[in-house]
């Protein structure tokens, strides 16, 4: 069992390692073009020169906050539209399938809209971040608060609980495993939109400067900034998972 | 037991599943209503336009221009080859992949990875190699749409029973038969919520790619509606194109129902694909 763990990480190892040196061979034997994939140090070169400019975390601000603002907004409406919909049978049945319905139309579609309506700076993107990541979110409190025992609430009712301590103390704690999805899938649907979006139309942040090198065919500047954007990317991930892991071995050990 | 099954059987003395039904449509007749009305009384025609003029509009120039046929056209045949692209190479190494504990051990972790870059950085880089024509579409919506393939057919594979595994091979059957009739059909559920998935991405990367390629197709023609302040032909094009998305939606859901009748998979909500078991 261990000699195999030792060989899948070699194996993993060994293909993050060709990767590479397929890379580094292709660029500096000139099969491929600079213009599509500079050499790595080229990349990295650029990228250590880019992280030194107030250009850079000018963008980087812009688009945290961008993503923060739709974030926030999307979890506060998701949840509270998701609360609204299960207070009966009857709303949840009408409303859920318009709102799953409604989530299988790419979002991305109505992004001219939203230029249209909130202009080209940073509120269309919030708007469209908020948008996108507010039908997971919603989703997911629906099928959590839906999963709550009956037995639990009427206990609660029947000894004088209000409503907000049933909301706080059962239905909140039940649906949360299921919540969490939504929060977790939410962001990084916020995340990638928000980013989108900039690419798409826009004045300033990451994206907007992704494209722009792009445009200028500034290679090397553009695969620093994506560097740099799937390093965030990939550690937020890691982060997440690992803030997972730990309440579901929590959530485990208190049952 | 939930929290919700306290409901009547009836309500005003209708079955509840038409009352359900009757009130969705109510809903959203009422919300086309009350958009009609803000365009025709309350809106700025630079920015909105009732439902009735974006019908209009659908007609003419919409449905009457050849170029904007000719790019819608030429969207639902991207959309189709990154599907099915999506489809056999995802499943191809998804069975690759899942085929073995050490084979999913090594690999799964590496597509994960993948998995988890913001492919929408990468577009720019789409256009810049496979130019501004129809193949960056087709590559950056199959980019898109062949992860949750590889990672629900990997999640297929590894929900056999390891009891019917050895079951088959205690009555003599080869590791084909294994795959025929032990691991295929298990696999079918979690296979058919990657392809729903793997068709809202598919979509969603070809959209995406669309509308940043404002030189031609879809993308100029929403740019050209947006910066003239001319809503409703924008808004009839984005509702084609919102059409054919709910078209292939339910393409994928029929042939759902055809190929694994009476089973209706409740999945909808997961859609992160990597955390079904």
């Amino acid at each position: 069992m261990k000699s195999d763990v030792v060989a899948q990480r070699t194996i993993q190892l060994a293909f993050l390692a060709i990767a590479g040196g397929a890379w580094w061979f292709a660029t500096s034997s000139g099969a491929i073009s600079r213009l599509f994939l500079p050499a790595p140090d080229a990349v990295y070169a650029a990228l250590s020169r880019l992280v030194g400019t107030n250009q850079f975390w000018n963008a980087v601000q812009i688009t945290l906050a961008t993503i923060a603002k739709a974030y926030g907004l999307a979890i506060v409406a998701g949840v509270l539209a998701g609360y609204l919909v299960t207070r009966s049978r009857f709303w949840m049945e009408v409303f859920e399938p318009i709102i799953a319905g409604l989530f299988t139309i790419p979002i991305t579609l109505f992004f001219p809209m939203f230029i249209l309506f909130f202009g080209i700076g940073p509120g269309s993107k919030v708007a469209y971040g908020a948008t996108y990541a507010f039908f997971p979110i919603a989703l997911n409190t629906i099928a959590g608060l839906a999963g709550a025992d009956e037995k639990y609430l009427r206990a609660a009712r029947s000894m004088g609980a209000s409503r907000f301590d049933v909301f706080r103390h059962v239905l909140l704690p039940s649906a949360f495993p299921v919540l969490l999805t939504g929060l977790r899938v939410g962001f990084f649907i916020c995340f990638a939109s928000v980013l989108g979006g900039e690419a798409l139309a826009s004045i300033a942040g990451v994206g907007r400067n992704i494209a722009l090198a792009a445009e200028l065919m500034e290679s090397a500047r553009m695969y620093a900034w994506i560097t740099f954007v799937v390093l965030t990317a990939v550690s937020l991930n890691l982060l997440v998972t690992s803030i997972e892991n730990r309440v579901a071995k929590a959530e485990g050990m208190s049952r | 037991m939930s929290a919700l099954d306290s409901a009547p059987a009836e309500i005003m003395g209708m079955p509840r599943g038409r009352a359900v039904a009757l009130t969705r449509w109510a809903i959203i007749v009422g919300a086309a209503l009350a958009l009609e009305l803000y365009g025709r009384l309350f809106a700025d025609p630079s920015f909105f336009q009732p439902l009735s003029a974006i019908a209009r509009a659908w007609v003419n120039p919409i449905m009457s221009d050849e170029r904007i046929v000719g790019a819608l056209g030429m969207a639902v045949f991207e959309i189709a080859l990154a599907y099915g692209l999506s489809i056999v190479v995802g499943a191809a190494i998804g069975m690759a992949i899942g085929g073995s504990n050490f084979a999913r051990a090594s690999f799964l972790p590496i597509v994960l990875l993948l998995y988890a870059i913001p492919q929408v950085s990468l577009m720019p880089l789409f256009v810049l190699v496979f130019g501004l024509g129809a193949a960056s579409k087709i590559a950056f919506g199959f980019s898109h749409g062949v992860f949750p393939v590889i990672v629900n057919v990997v999640a297929g594979m590894r929900n056999t029973n390891p009891l019917h595994l050895r079951a088959m091979r205690s009555m003599g059957g080869t590791r084909a038969d294994e795959l025929r009739h032990v691991v295929f059909p298990n696999m079918v559920p979690s296979f058919f919520v990657g392809l729903r998935l793997a068709m809202t991405m598919t979509m969603l990367g070809v959209i995406l790619a669309e509308l940043y390629v404002s030189t031609g197709g879809i993308g100029y023609f929403t740019r050209v509606y947006a910066e003239n302040y001319n809503p409703a032909p924008l808004f009839a094009l984005i509702g084609s194109l919102a059409i054919i998305a709910v078209a292939f939606n339910s393409l994928v859901r029929v042939a759902e129902r055809r190929l694994m009748p009476g089973r209706r998979p409740t999945a909808r909500l997961n859609l992160s694909g990597a955390r079904t078991k």
